[in-house]
């Protein structure tokens, strides 16, 4: 029923991309320039003309998306277009060099755009792959359902745990008071867990809360009589809570992943920018 | 023996009182309550009063003004002294007996009024349950909680199981020690959202429950630390709950029984049916008039000009109800020049059949929230599809009924059209031209529905118009309408509740179904699992293989909303075979075709329950449902930012909200309901469907009253203070300046006339492209459906 992006109207942009491409190539090989093809000759000129106003176009997203009243098109469209016509840029720049590269401002501009680029190539990837595998992982409920379930568990706990030893308590509310989410994008990137508890006065990491499950555990097996069962409810619980914290845990971290390519996508787009019009001007220049 | 005697000191009962003191005529105004509108005191403090209609002028001695609530009482009290108003609080009338000169007024504590003229203003909420035990009479025995922040620290027992109980307990617990006593062993009646609170309340152990529990005797404490205690008959015996305050919410007992215990006639058993009233408010009991929401009426303003107009009339004078300017200005465009607005009613109720038997009160009323209007030959009155659903009556020429291009059906004046959809709440089924000449009288489907339930005769006289028509264009288009009268009469309306089987696999059965309004799924059981194969709409038919000879139900119909259907039997099928040549050969190439698709139906599975999921959450009745595809969404809220930036600044949705069942997520918004809950008690009639694509559409002139909100069951309408967008993308982008696209500020938040307003999706109705939510999404996971569609999500 839903359609993404990527396959957007049985993927029309894939074939427009796709023809414009093969026409450039075909017109490449077809016209002999006097001198080796590069940007300075009518072809050249024209791909170069057709690129920049092509990536003016491509940045124009970031503010089409926003028109949120806009009738032309649907933003869907608009990416999947971003997508295939940005994709093709690789073909057109390529020939606009005419395979001339060295060290200068203009092959800066072009090995930004391949950044920008690849990025997005990530992002598609990305984009596609991380939300089923999210809705997956958080076994299609969402984060605030999940988050609603910890809350949950850790009433429970605080009343399981008032018919036990105090040690235990005191171990249980504190693992509660300092489990942690997210941190900086690193950590959220690598999924750390900085998480503590406080054992017998000192503040410990408790990664995966696995200091806390492996302390209730040592102690279920020392117990005796009713004491047992109170802790085998408090440690089944706990084990609920430690694997809802796992699933938040990856989600944080998946989601991470799936928007980490914007951090470059965008940026480099901006310094594109910037080496493209240096590009130009000393073209015009240096004529 | 006073002349006149206005019961309820209502709106309607202070106008008459006032006018009659104007007068000076000799009059008692009675009030059950300590105060004067009862209604209107229970207003939260500080609520903004709308005083709609605003083109209806006001007539009465008593000033009122849309204002703040104290100072509209503030207005009645002054009022009512002013002119010397003879009230009686604490007056609560319980019997009325004799005639008109000399009626006998019994009241609750014993007096006897007489009165030679009684004017009902009683209102519709009626009186609170008691508890009916010994104590109840107690001091700390309430009915009403005002402010749940007034008490603090103390103990109390709130009694009842619904809404009101729920919301009353959760407030007090917050400053207090709070038990709920549930007759029953669940919370049966209550909203979801209050059902969870109440369940996590009871669970943390932040209220105290009590259920299958009912009071038995409250004993009052007399210099003790408590002041009574609520003694309760339990499953595991009496115990006895020491209480500060005890809060009865047992609901309100209707006034119905006591009005017909006046000798007042319903015209039908629907509860929201009013009684019949002559032009003058009188009531068939000669001298009892019946004015306010009692009669129908349930604004302010029209109460308190009927108020003054009864008083009147009870003395004879000849005055032009209030609305008759308007009435004139209605009829400026009919060729009708040398009549009077009256003759003009009479007339239309002498050539409209479906009208006749409608009081000239009722008509009146029905001519006043109608439009009338003169077409020319060929105009378009509405269209195949459209999702209008007014009902169209023929005052002069006539109409042609497109139904297929060579099947166009004329009628004449006094015929009448879009019964189907106002029946249905489905799209119109045929297109419908003006013919010359053509005068009609377009009602809107709130005010037929209000005569629906009042008048039997018009609901009769709709559902065998409804059932003929259909047959027709189902089955024998060819054949006269006369012809089809006798199998019509055959058939039976049948009315299914949420959920309820209306044919069971693997059963006998030899009627075929039509459904009429609602809906139903289509499911057979596989494993012992019940899957759902699919879902139909009204309009849809179901069971005619039985007709053909398979009398053996090959699936499980259930209604997933409240659904009509309406049945036929083999017999009066036999009678419509007999008629229509060819019928039989057509329903049995769709047999075929049925059992085709069944052959196909076998491999899918709703395995994952998805189609299940989606009918659990109400998405049956839904016209336009929105869902998120998970495995598409990104997360990115583009879709609330378009909302709100479409809407100045407010999102009316919210993507995280909502349940998620495979890849598919339903988040809170507007899913513009076949027959939607929010329309069914808007008093200024603000909520409205639109034409092309069946939004549903709160108007400007919402009053804010919140009923629309509480009646959703999807909980999507807020109540709001307008905003205003004001971001710029520019300044944002570029330097940081203001608020990002799709945010929005709050014009003048809580200003002295400012109310809050409902708001919800409209569908975009004003952007012209479709919902801004959807053509936001950037990679497709946005998307509005109807449940047709649903089965292709799996």
């Amino acid at each position: 029923m839903s359609t993404s992006f990527v396959s957007h109207q049985g993927g029309r942009y894939f074939w427009v991309s796709l023809a414009f491409m093969v026409l450039c190539i075909i017109i490449y090989a077809w016209h002999d320039p006097v001198q080796s093809p590069n940007g300075g000759t009518w072809y050249g000129y024209t791909l170069g003309t057709i690129g920049a106003l092509m990536i003016l176009w491509l940045l124009y997203l970031g503010k089409r998306k926003r028109n949120f009243a806009n009738g032309w098109g649907t933003t869907k469209g608009w990416v999947s277009a971003h997508v295939y016509l940005g994709s093709s840029l690789l073909v057109i720049a390529t020939l606009h060099t005419g395979f001339q590269f060295g060290w200068n401002i203009h092959t800066v501009a072009y090995a930004l755009m391949c950044l920008v680029i690849f990025s997005g190539f990530f992002g598609v990837y990305a984009y596609v792959v991380y939300p089923s595998a999210r809705n997956k992982v958080k076994k299609s409920r969402t984060r605030d359902d999940i988050f609603e379930q910890i809350q949950g568990i850790d009433q429970q706990l605080k009343k399981l745990v008032s018919d036990l030893p105090e040690e235990i308590g005191a171990m249980v509310n504190s693992a509660i008071d300092r489990t942690e989410f997210g941190g900086g994008f690193l950590d959220q990137l690598l999924g750390r867990d900085k998480s503590k508890v406080m054992i017998d006065g000192i503040i410990v990491n408790n990664n995966n809360q696995d200091v806390v499950v492996e302390n209730l555990v040592q102690k279920l097996t020392l117990a005796r009589g009713q004491e047992t069962k109170d802790l085998a409810s408090l440690v089944k619980e706990y084990g609920a809570r430690q694997k809802l914290l796992g699933v938040i845990r990856t989600d944080i971290r998946l989601s991470a992943i799936q928007e980490i390519w914007l951090s470059f996508h965008v940026p480099i787009s901006f310094g594109l920018i910037a080496a493209l019009a240096a590009h130009i001007a000393s073209v015009f220049i240096y004529w | 023996m006073y002349d006149i005697v206005v019961i309820g000191a209502g709106p309607g009962g202070l106008s008459a009182a006032a006018r009659c003191a104007e007068l000076e005529v000799s009059h008692a105004l009675l009030e059950s309550s300590p105060k004067i509108a009862n209604t209107i005191q229970k207003y939260q403090k500080g609520k903004h009063v709308m005083a709609e209609p605003g083109i209806l002028p006001l007539r009465s001695p008593v000033d009122f003004a849309a204002g703040k609530r104290e100072e509209i009482l503030d207005a009645w009290e002054t009022g009512i002294a002013h002119h010397k108003v003879n009230i009686q609080y604490g007056a609560e009338a319980k019997s009325i007996t004799g005639e008109v000169g000399n009626f006998s007024i019994g009241l609750v504590n014993g007096e006897v009024v007489q009165a030679k003229h009684i004017i009902l203003g009683i209102g519709m909420q009626g009186n609170p349950r008691q508890l009916g035990v010994p104590g109840d009479q107690s001091d700390f025995i309430q009915y009403q909680l005002d402010d749940p922040d007034e008490y603090h620290d103390e103990n109390i027992a709130v009694i009842g199981a619904g809404d009101a109980a729920i919301e009353n307990a959760i407030a007090l617990a917050k400053h207090n020690n709070v038990y709920i006593v549930n007759r029953k062993d669940e919370f049966a009646r209550a909203k979801e959202g209050n059902l969870n609170l109440i369940l996590a309340a009871i669970d943390s152990e932040e209220i105290g429950a009590f259920y299958s529990s009912s009071p038995t005797e409250v004993e009052i404490l007399e210099g003790e630390k408590f002041r009574g205690n609520l003694v309760l008959s339990t499953n595991v015996g009496i115990e006895k709950l020491p209480v500060h305050r005890v809060i009865g919410r047992l609901g309100a007992i209707p006034p119905r029984g006591l009005v017909e215990s006046f000798g007042i006639e319903f015209p039908s058993k629907d509860m929201s049916a009013i009684p019949a009233l002559t032009s003058q408010y009188e009531s068939n009991v000669t001298g009892i008039y019946v004015i306010g929401a009692l009669g129908g009426y349930p604004l302010i303003k029209q109460a308190m000009n009927q108020g003054y107009e009864v008083v009147e009339y009870i003395l004879g004078h000849d005055v032009k109800p209030a609305d008759h300017g308007l009435i004139e200005d209605k009829f400026k465009a009919l060729p009708y020049d040398n009549m009077e607005v009256d003759d003009v009613l009479t007339m239309m109720q002498e050539r409209i059949p479906i009208f006749s038997s409608v009081n000239a009160l009722l008509f009146r009323e029905l001519i006043l929230d109608s439009t009338v209007h003169v077409f020319n030959e060929g105009d378009v009155v509405f269209e195949r599809d459209d999702y209008t659903n007014s009902f169209y009556t023929v005052l002069e020429g006539g109409i042609k009924t497109v139904i297929t291009e060579d099947l166009i059906i004329s009628s004449a004046v006094g015929a009448f059209t879009g019964e189907g959809s106002l029946l249905s709440g489905r799209r119109r089924s045929a297109t419908v031209l003006a013919g010359d000449q053509c005068i009609l009288i377009e009602t809107p489907r709130r005010t037929m529905l209000k005569l629906i339930a009042s008048i039997e005769s018009v609901k009769r006289v709709l559902d065998e118009t409804f059932i003929v028509r259909q047959i027709q264009t189902k089955f024998a288009p060819n054949t006269d309408i006369k012809e089809l009268e006798p199998i019509a009469s055959k058939a039976v309306i049948n009315s299914y509740t949420p959920g309820q089987v209306i044919m069971k696999e693997g059963d006998e059965g030899d009627t075929f179904h039509l459904i009429r309004s609602g809906s139903v799924t289509v499911s057979n059981e596989v494993n012992g699992k019940e899957l759902i194969r699919t879902y139909l709409p009204a309009g849809a038919d179901i069971g005619e293989m039985a007709l053909l000879g398979d009398t053996t139900r090959s699936a499980t119909i259930k209604a997933t909303v409240k659904t009509e259907t309406v049945s036929i039997d083999k017999e009066a099928f036999e009678m419509l075979l007999s008629r229509s040549p060819g019928l039989r050969e057509e329903l049995q190439e769709k047999t075929k075709k049925r059992y085709q698709e069944n052959v196909k139906l076998q491999g899918d599975d709703d395995s994952d329950g998805l189609l299940s999921f989606l009918m659990d959450q109400g998405l049956g009745e839904a016209t336009s449902a929105l869902m998120i595809d998970e495995d598409l969404c990104v997360g990115c809220d583009l879709c609330e930012q378009a909302c709100a930036a479409t809407h100045d600044g407010t999102s009316r949705m919210n993507r995280r909200a909502g349940p998620t069942h495979a890849h598919i997520h339903v988040p809170t918004s507007c899913r513009h309901c076949e027959s939607p809950h929010c329309m069914k008690d808007c008093p200024p009639n603000a909520i409205q469907r639109m034409g092309g694509g069946g939004e549903v559409v709160i108007g400007d002139n919402c009053i804010g009253c919140g009923n629309c909100k509480q009646n959703c069951p999807y909980g999507v309408i807020e109540m709001a203070y307008q905003t205003k967008a004001t971001s710029s993308f520019w300044q944002w982008m570029l330097f940081g300046i203001g608020l990002a696209p799709g945010k929005g500020e709050v014009l003048s938040h809580g200003a002295p006339n400012e109310i809050k307003k409902a708001v919800k999706c409209d569908l975009c109705i004003e952007q012209n492209h479709g919902p801004a939510c959807v053509r936001a999404c950037p990679t497709g996971a946005a998307m509005r459906l109807n449940p047709v569609d649903f089965a292709k999500l799996a």
